[in-house]
């Protein structure tokens, strides 16, 4: 608790031990016999103890000009009850507000506090080395390029490559999931890990602020400045229905008893006016305006701390209509990690056809490219190598060595004019072309995920109604690899621009209020990433362009967290209606009840209060993901 | 040119009004506010004086909510 607070506890305290006396004595359960002025001016006491702060604040609202705002509410609605002579009730009704008050500052300071220590990364600290000794500086102070040392049990401060040392690195804070990674001398490691056993040198390679740490936690922070469009409704919704009651409330006050008395019935205005500021009580909006940023703020907090980053909260909103996802094959729902399988039909010595290869392929990140740089075992050379020309979808041509060399699928080999041999092996196939004639085909496979086929199963499970897999592979491929997942639905052979042309006929396809997913690896999907209605990255652990791309980043390769995530939005999405209908219902209900006088002041402010605090903790139930 | 800004409010219906009178508020680009970070990111007008707009902001902001503080 903050001063604030404990100040406010003080005063609601202090004030319902004046209370409690006065209202029993009041209430003629204590046979104390006191004149109504004395009983006026010491049910005053608790009253302005409870609220001289919101007499306050509703004056300089109506100094500036604005009324209708909670203070000036229940300023109202106090003064109204203790002019009518219900001194108890105005008093009560006081203190039960701030009660509301209080409880509410409190839950919204713990949760900020608890969805804050989840995405508790940032490191306070780094050991710099100066002349063999350390010392602990801030890391915000640390130029690229130095040396510190980061001991067991701390978290790594900056991004850096290790210089000496072996340890393993615990990276559950960034990706959700406690898996250990071995590092040797020479690995990058990434700032947020906790390292476990040895002690590491590291010299760093980006400041802080460009750090992953400080990017995932700017991420999720920022997150919350794009608002769902629930919350802005509610927003706006706050903004008209304190007005409506308000004057629904002078209605109630004026007509009715004016009714009465032309009709000769007898007027009862107090009966009434009393009415009208029970509706004033009931008129404040705080449980909906609170609960719903809250439900949003939890659930991104709940997701972060998964391994999963949503970019804000409208994009929750989004993930939890997913109805039709397409997704990469390579690196989302298989490792990525491609392997020379074999050589068939050389021209040549297998060895000189892969060097070729290499060289030819030098130039490229793309990861069949450097399964053949592995494969070839040494680096190449790239001063041998000139005339790369990248042919899409189909692969490369270069000169090596003045020998012209063509790698690529058949499509290559017949606009060449090189006559080629299929092959029936499942995995990518490269053919080759050596001066224009077929040098033989190098066979490049990958793996399925762990979990590829459980994802596919999960995310049916979870509602998805169409999953598409698109791949710029080959259709043996593609189709191979659907069997396995158990899809039926795919496209091969696609060029970049293709899958742009695929995902917008997925968004075509959907029907109103579904939306589009698209899973990429973020590096070479991000046209893509950006078509569809929500893009979802996969493993941008220290990948800046995914991050850029996506609207939902997955911190680990794990397909299975598509679900989590849609599984994640969805509860949280759940949780905004329920608060949204349950405090709405109970609001009208009250009203109704107040309207033809079923109802009691003590009805309105328990009825308030209690909304505020069941939808805040009903809220809080965002954060509880661990299970989903 | 966009900054952000440490707020102090207690009610979200508040840190809603004050990012509706900071985006009245001339020289303001665009604004949001924030409840559970509390914060105040703010996109101001090409070829304005931030810190002057901002007093601006945080004195119209004092009169939707007298309590609330913008830390400049």
């Amino acid at each position: 608790m903050n001063r604030k607070q404990k100040t406010l506890l003080i005063r609601i305290v202090a004030a319902a031990v004046f209370f409690v006396p006065l209202y029993l004595i009041s209430e003629q359960l204590i046979p104390v016999r006191m004149p109504p002025a004395a009983l006026f001016t010491l049910f005053l006491l608790p009253y302005l103890l409870a609220g001289y702060d919101v007499l306050r604040k509703a004056l300089l609202g109506i100094r500036n000009r604005r009324v209708f705002d909670e203070n000036f509410l229940m300023t109202v609605a106090t003064l109204g009850a203790i002019v009518l002579g219900e001194y108890a009730e105005g008093a009560a009704v006081m203190i039960l507000y701030q009660v509301g008050e209080l409880f509410q500052s409190y839950a919204v300071g713990k949760s900020r506090r608890n969805i804050t220590a989840l995405m508790d990364i940032r490191p306070d600290y780094a050991n710099l080395e100066v002349d063999g000794a350390l010392h602990r500086t801030d890391p915000d102070e640390i130029p690229v390029g130095s040396v510190i040392v980061v001991q067991p049990g701390e978290k790594v401060p900056l991004d850096g490559v290790v210089l000496e040392g072996h340890s393993s690195l615990n990276t559950s804070a960034l990706t959700g999931e406690s898996a250990l990674r071995d590092i040797a001398p020479g690995d990058e490691i990434l700032s947020g890990c906790v390292n476990m056993n040895g002690v590491l040198k590291v010299r760093t390679s980006k400041e802080f602020d460009e750090s992953t740490a400080s990017k995932v936690l700017d991420l999720v922070e920022n997150a919350v400045a794009r608002k769902a469009k629930s919350e802005t409704f509610i927003a706006k919704f706050a903004r008209y229905y304190t007005p409506f009651v308000c004057y629904a409330a002078l209605a109630l006050a004026i007509v009715p008893p004016l009714f009465l008395t032309l009709t000769g019935s007898g007027g009862a205005w107090g009966t009434w006016i009393f009415r009208a500021c029970t509706f004033l009580v009931i008129s404040c909006p705080c449980a909906l305006v609170i609960s719903i940023p809250l439900s949003f703020f939890a659930g991104i907090g709940g997701a972060s701390h998964r391994g999963i980053l949503v970019k804000g909260a409208n994009y929750l909103e989004t993930l939890a209509d997913v109805r039709v996802i397409a997704f990469d094959k390579t690196g989302t729902m298989t490792k990525g990690s491609f392997n020379v399988t074999g050589v068939h039909y050389p021209s040549m010595d297998e060895s000189a056809l892969l060097e070729y290869a290499a060289h030819a392929e030098c130039a490229s990140s793309h990861p069949v490219s450097r399964s053949l740089q592995t494969a070839y075992g040494r680096t190449p050379d790239r001063n041998r190598v000139d005339n790369v020309r990248e042919h899409a979808g189909e692969g490369v041509t270069a000169n090596v060595d003045g020998v012209q060399v063509a790698v690529g699928n058949e499509k290559l080999m017949k606009r060449l004019g090189v006559p080629f041999r299929p092959c029936h092996h499942p995995g990518t196939i490269l053919h080759m072309g050596i001066d224009g004639a077929y040098g033989g085909h190098i066979v490049v496979s990958d793996e399925l995920k762990d979990h590829a086929s459980e994802a596919v199963r999960q995310l049916r499970r979870a509602g998805v109604e169409k999953i598409v897999m698109l791949t710029g592979d080959t259709e043996a491929v593609a189709e191979r690899v659907a069997a396995e997942l158990g899809l039926t639905d795919y496209r091969a052979g696609l060029l970049p621009a293709d899958k742009v042309a695929c995902a917008e006929a997925l968004l075509q396809s959907c029907k109103p209020r579904q939306k589009f997913a698209f899973v990429g690896d973020g590096i070479n999907d991000a046209p893509v990433l950006a078509r569809a209605d929500i893009g979802i990255a996969m493993g941008a652990l220290g990948s800046d362009a995914a991050i850029e791309a996506a609207d939902v980043v997955l911190m680990d390769d794990d397909p299975l967290k598509i679900a989590t995530a849609i599984r994640i939005a969805r509860k949280c999405l759940r949780i905004v209606r329920e608060n949204i209908v349950f405090s709405l219902t109970v609001k009208a209900a009250c009203l109704l009840l107040v309207a033809v006088g079923l109802g009691n002041m003590w009805l309105a402010i328990a009825a308030d209060v209690g909304v505020m605090v069941l939808a805040v903790l009903n809220a809080m139930r965002c954060l509880m993901v661990e299970k989903l | 040119m966009k900054k952000t800004y440490q707020i102090d409010v207690d009610c979200a219906n508040c840190a809603n009004l004050m990012e509706e009178t900071a985006n009245k508020t001339e020289g303001v680009k665009h604004c949001t506010v924030s409840f559970m970070t509390l914060k105040m990111k703010v996109e101001f007008q090409d070829g304005v004086d931030a810190s002057e707009v901002m007093e601006r902001v945080r004195e119209n902001c004092r009169k939707v909510e007298p309590d609330c503080e913008i830390y400049l």
